[in-house]
């Protein structure tokens, strides 16, 4: 009865072919990764070790281990997303919930937009003089942190409206009829409905914002800055601090003579606390989305 | 009451006013046409989205304590009308409307108007139960699903929201089938089960109209008698607008329907005018027959 004819075997190649050429362009994503990593951990091997992780830089930079960046990385990246979470979610659910398209609204959405758009140096530049100068911080883990802060908002800002959008506009108009404001609609389905998207995006800008040197380079981390060995609480928030990525930055260029798998030990430490968190994301959301409702 | 009856005492000075009366209610019988209070008063009520306006100036009343039945094709304003009554019209941003919809006297658009008017919309909403035609349950407890409106109106204990929970579970013909998992998620249950849910959020905030969206395009037969029924009761209590694509339920539960087409009445009146053999209009004997084309 299911009789292949020439013109179904002709479709079914094609299916085959369009599936293949699918998954090879996919499964070729894990390429770069595994080789950047290999290269590194490869040439990062004798430098790696705990002691690599918990050492303060001696010898002038050319030896010893990264905890002072570390700490300083970790500080950076958590003011940072302190002070832009709460203002990215509470913006973006107006934004959402509330705007209507009026000229005002689409100033504040082309705002956000062109905002996400800024090269990261131009941020360093209004970081300058916007905290460190103008706000007199001077230069400051604070400066610095809120620079970083600037450069994530926008992101921060899209990807929770994304995740408020995924809200099925349905639920929002059975609370409307009820006699529920917004307000009511918001607090008690679309948050609780969308916080697993507002967090992956969230814990997605830790990336961003460890990695970056430039806004931090200008207004707040240093090259070297005395810190005691496993210090959990060396930087105050008016202190310069140092960071893994301006650290990466120095001892590859700045430094003459530092051993050759210093480097890229540091390297190692900045992609595996970047994965880390990231591995963190995905375990969230996997945990959140096993108790998605619909 | 007093209304009507300025109508009828001006009569002979104002020639028009008698026209549109005896319009409006047609050749029913004397004694509904006595039937005093009108609930909702819709007068020239037009409704545009953007450029389009797809409700074109319709007058009609709806008594204290009728079903109103209402039919018609698709896109002929069934829904736009009752998203204007409870103004969740507001929500979509290029609508417009104009005219008056008056509730209980008061005009539903126009806050602190002469008339009153409501001040307040989430007041107004807590009037009108709602039931949309697609089945929504709200991702928190079926428990929850209906605690919700009194919620919102600020009730919270427990022994003041556990009986309205099981009485509008009742009401909607669902409680049986969930009373031993009200802590399980409303999305969860079946299609038929969230319509009735939905009618059960509906009656929760004790509404004192009750608007139908086409309830039973979700739920089986048997259990839309179920309901036909507990409308029947309800009736006694509310104002129930009944927006229905089947002709037989408008026949069944109403006591006039409205034969709405293309955003204008066409004809309004009781049942037993609208489904005889010669209504006043012949679009609606058309419609209802099954032979409109």
């Amino acid at each position: 009865m299911f009789v292949e004819t020439p013109a179904v075997r002709k479709k079914l190649r094609r299916e085959s072919l369009a599936k293949w050429v699918f998954f090879g362009m996919a499964a070729s994503m894990i390429v770069p990764l595994l080789l950047i990593f290999g290269y590194l951990i490869e040439r990062a091997a004798p430098s790696l070790s705990l002691s690599f992780l918990i050492d303060v830089p001696v010898n002038g930079m050319k030896d010893g281990g990264v905890w002072p960046a570390l700490v300083g990385t970790i500080y950076l990246v958590f003011i940072s997303l302190a002070v832009a979470a709460p203002i990215g979610i509470l913006a973006a659910v107006y934004l959402n919930e509330y705007a209507r398209d009026t000229w005002f609204n689409r100033i504040i959405n082309l705002a956000v937009i062109n905002l996400a758009g800024v090269p990261s140096i131009v941020h360093a530049l209004f970081g300058l003089g916007a905290f460190v100068y103008a706000a007199r911080f001077g230069f400051s883990v604070l400066a610095a942190s809120l620079t970083l802060a600037i450069m994530t908002l926008p992101v921060i800002i899209a990807s929770t409206r994304e995740a408020l959008a995924s809200v099925p506009q349905s639920f929002r108009e059975a609370c409307w009829n009820v006699g529920a404001t917004r307000w009511q609609a918001i607090k008690s389905i679309v948050l609780p409905n969308s916080i697993s998207g507002i967090l992956t995006g969230i814990i997605l800008q830790v990336s961003r914002a460890a990695g970056e040197t430039a806004p931090i380079m200008f207004t707040g981390a240093v090259f070297f800055k005395a810190v005691s060995k496993g210090d959990v609480f060396p930087y105050g928030l008016d202190d310069q601090c140092m960071a893994l990525s301006m650290h990466l930055y120095t001892i590859s260029t700045q430094v003459p003579g530092v051993r050759e798998s210093i480097p890229f030990a540091t390297a190692v430490v900045l992609l595996g606390s970047v994965l880390l968190v990231n591995a963190a994301a995905i375990a969230l959301r996997v945990y959140l989305r096993s108790r998605k409702k619909w | 009451m007093t209304q009507d009856s300025s109508i009828v005492g001006t009569g002979t000075q104002e020639p028009g006013s008698p026209a549109r009366d005896s319009q409006d209610r047609g050749p029913s019988s004397p004694g509904d046409a006595m039937t005093p209070a009108k609930k909702i008063e819709v007068s020239g009520l037009r409704l545009s989205y953007g450029p389009k306006e797809v409700i074109h100036g319709i007058s009609f009343d709806i008594h204290r304590n009728e079903i109103l039945g209402v039919i018609g094709p698709a896109q002929s304003g069934k829904t736009s009308l009752l998203r204007c009554i409870n103004r969740t019209i507001d929500f979509s941003p290029d609508a417009r409307v104009s005219g008056a919809i008056k509730v209980d006297g008061q005009d539903v658009r126009a806050p602190g108007s002469e008339n009153g008017g409501f001040n307040n919309v989430f007041e107004l909403r807590r009037k009108i139960g709602m039931v949309a035609p697609l089945p929504v349950g709200l991702p928190i407890s079926i428990y929850d699903n209906v605690a919700f409106a009194p919620r919102c109106a600020g009730m919270s204990r427990k022994s003041e929201l556990e009986p309205i929970v099981e009485q509008c579970l009742r009401q909607a013909a669902l409680w049986d089938e969930v009373k031993d998992r009200l802590d399980s998620l409303g999305t969860k249950l079946s299609g038929g089960q969230q319509q009735r849910l939905t009618i059960a959020r509906a009656l929760s905030h004790q509404p004192e109209i009750l608007c139908l969206d086409e309830f039973s395009i979700a739920i089986d037969p048997v259990t839309t008698m179920r309901i036909e029924d507990v409308l029947k009761e309800l009736k006694k209590e509310m104002t129930i607008i009944l927006v229905t694509n089947l002709v037989l339920q408008a026949r069944r539960l109403a006591a006039r329907t409205m034969f709405l087409w293309n955003g204008e009445i066409i004809e309004i009146d009781t049942n037993e005018v609208m489904f005889s053999d010669k209504p006043k209009d012949r679009r609606t004997y058309e419609y209802i027959n099954g032979i409109f084309g």
